[in-house]
């Protein structure tokens, strides 16, 4: 009978630390890992986030307060940050539904639908910084 | 050695909710979210007033209250579901992954309490 503790088991690791340099990750890998980087990210601004909701919504004045805050370059360089978390969760997370649903699991299919999941969100961010940092 | 085959180290861990309760509440949240997304730039663009009447309107509106009142519970669902994956997965020692999971719940029940603040103060 089989034993889930049993000690003679071989174990796999997953990779450390160490591999990251010259670990290859296919592009399928970069999303998945982008995936949860750019969730913890969005995670931890949440409050900041929150905050700026709040501001632009109490009172007129407070609006201000927000416009002015919001107008700082580093502030919009977080803010562009998170635009592109945001883009990148979302569409990574419909092509995760797609393959739920058994779509797009074919090496070829799963490399294109990773690709486009990879460089839309870079590209809509790319505009919307264009717009965030006044080209247009 | 106990008499019941299947407790402890003996235990089958087959055929019930095995995270899978989490997991489709982790899928159906997401679904929730993005077509609020949609939505809400939709409305947004829409109204076409990015003044603070126009934006504050928005909010305003008690459908829309409501609706992003439930977005955000759904979001702190999923990314309680999400941010637990990750502790699981990189911290190892089991008293650590408690504090880390327990400091989410608390950050995440704190959140909604803000947004709930903010929505209801329009």
């Amino acid at each position: 009978m089989s034993d889930l503790t049993s000690n003679d088991r071989k174990i796999y690791r997953n990779i450390g630390i160490a591999d990251l340099g010259h670990y290859r990750l296919p592009l399928a890998g970069i999303v998945s890992i982008l995936h949860r980087i750019s969730g913890l990210g969005m995670f931890l601004f949440l409050p900041f986030l929150l905050y700026l909701f709040k501001k632009s919504l109490t009172s007129e004045v407070s609006f201000k307060v927000f416009q002015s805050f919001t107008s700082h370059w580093y502030v919009k360089v977080i803010l562009l940050g998170l635009i592109w978390a945001f883009l990148h969760h979302l569409f990574a997370g419909v092509r995760h539904l797609f393959m739920d649903a058994h779509h797009l699991l074919e090496k070829e299919s799963g490399r294109h639908s990773a690709a486009a999941a990879l460089c839309l969100p870079i590209v809509i961010a790319l505009i919307a910084g264009a717009k965030l940092f006044g080209a247009f | 050695m106990s008499t019941s085959s299947n407790i402890g180290a003996k235990r089958l861990v087959v055929g019930a909710h095995y995270g899978l309760a989490d997991w489709l509440a982790q899928r159906f949240t997401a679904v929730v979210m993005a077509c609020y997304s949609v939505v809400l730039l939709g409305v947004f663009f829409w109204m076409h007033d990015f003044t603070y009447d126009g934006w504050a309107g928005l909010f305003a509106m008690q459908w829309l209250k409501v609706s992003t009142f439930v977005v955000l519970l759904s979001l702190f669902y999923h990314v309680w579901v999400g941010m637990r994956d990750i502790w699981m997965d990189y911290v190892k020692p089991a008293s650590l992954r408690m504090v880390f999971q327990s400091v989410t719940i608390v950050w995440l029940l704190g959140c909604a309490g803000y947004a709930l603040q903010i929505l209801w103060s329009v």
